[in-house]
């Protein structure tokens, strides 16, 4: 076998040194660290990528939690607001009430007041008016003027019944 | 039908002489010197755009440099990093070594053992020097097992020391023995073809063992780059 004829060993292994030093050199200097390089900044451009896209995220997350936290500010104020004019509201027409029922009872009052003048006054021209009917019936039946006190006691007397 | 073993006859293309020396281009040295050019085209072409998103040739560009680096990584670990460039040479050229010879008419430099064993000598005599500039005489211990009886040194000291020593050989032989018999297998399922309409039967039968030919060509390389690491992480880490 040619494998094992020692005529052939030193050109090949001179030619295997030459060549593996030379692709040694050619590798280690140029060759790998270009592809290396492509890795490491490719890995890079990722990694860059992932981060930004976590600080984005994070970000969005702060906003999300701000505005949530605005919202329930606001929320809370309305409720109070809406608290705070009930409140005056019913006092308000608590007031109100308080007064107009107060008018109403000087109203009424004043009105039993004037009921009641009405009625004196009703009353004493009723009596007038008895004696002047009295009269002029006493008059027309016995055709003379009747006594003053005389009817004045009997109209006192039929309005006493 | 051709001598199968002709194949692997080495033929000078430029005899030289440098003292004495035969150093005479052949037909091997043509192989390597295309391997060295191919990897070498391969790899700086291939990766000439630096595209953030590769395309097909920068892919096997870079999928190359990653299979070696992960190779070097899981059986050596980040001390190994610095002896990457030697393990990338060693896995590509191996395996452009191997490649090339499934051209036809071509010669494969690896089914040559005087070749693969210098690669794996050079391997050997690499590792064991990093073992004692690591270590100092504490590599010794690679020869005897941790919590062994002092008794079975007798044994196993022997044993591991030839263990040892014959890595060279069987990372050597294991290479061009594989090389070797895969082509005179091709070469001699190939003089069966021309026998008529019945040739379509080694014909089919050739090109399925192409097929695994070139499997255990990168194979190979492979099986060579990895023992390669393996050996580097004894020397490193010893075990």
């Amino acid at each position: 076998m040619p494998q094992f004829d020692p005529t052939f060993f030193a050109p090949q292994l001179v030619w295997l040194a030459i060549t593996f030093t030379l692709l040694y050199l050619l590798m280690s200097t140029v060759a790998l660290p270009r592809i290396g390089e492509v890795l490491e900044e490719r890995q890079r451009k990722i990694q860059d990528n992932l981060d930004k896209a976590l600080a984005l995220k994070t970000e969005a997350e702060a906003a999300i939690a701000s505005y949530e936290k605005a919202l329930a500010e606001s929320r809370a104020k309305a409720q109070e607001m809406l608290r705070e004019t009930q409140d005056r509201l019913s006092k308000q027409a608590e007031q109100r009430q308080k007064e107009v029922s107060a008018r109403l009872a000087e109203q009424i009052q004043a009105g039993e007041v004037r009921i009641q003048a009405v009625k004196e006054q009703a009353m004493a021209s009723v009596r007038d008016v008895a004696l002047e009917i009295a009269e002029a019936t006493a008059q027309r039946l016995t055709g003379q003027a009747p006594a003053r006190a005389s009817l004045d006691a009997a109209v006192a007397g039929a309005m006493k019944e | 039908m051709a001598n199968p073993i002709e194949q692997f006859e080495i033929r000078p293309l430029v005899p030289m002489e440098v003292a004495g020396v035969n150093v005479s281009f052949t037909n091997s040295s043509l192989l390597m010197v295309a391997a060295v050019v191919l990897i070498t085209v391969f790899l700086t072409v291939g990766m000439r755009h630096r595209s953030l998103v590769p395309g097909r040739w920068q892919s096997m560009a870079e999928m190359s440099y990653e299979f070696v680096a992960n190779m070097l990584r899981d059986n050596v670990g980040s001390e190994g990093r610095k002896y990457f460039p030697f393990i990338f040479t060693l896995f590509m050229f191996v395996l452009f070594g191997n490649l090339l010879g499934m051209i036809p008419f071509s010669f494969t430099f690896t089914s040559h053992t005087i070749v693969t064993f210098a690669l794996a000598a050079f391997v050997f005599i690499m590792v064991t020097i990093i073992g004692f500039a690591r270590h100092g005489t504490h590599y010794l211990r690679m020869f005897f097992p941790h919590g062994a009886p002092l008794v079975t040194a007798v044994i196993l000291v022997p044993i591991e020391l030839i263990s040892y020593l014959s890595r060279p050989f069987s990372l050597a032989v294991r290479l061009s023995a594989n090389m070797t018999v895969g082509h005179i297998m091709l070469k001699v399922v190939a003089g069966f073809v021309p026998i008529g309409i019945l040739g379509i039967l080694p014909l089919g039968f050739l090109a399925g063992i192409t097929i695994l030919e070139f499997g255990i060509a990168l194979l190979q390389a492979y099986v060579f780059t990895i023992l390669s690491c393996i050996y580097l992480n004894d020397a490193i880490n010893m075990h």
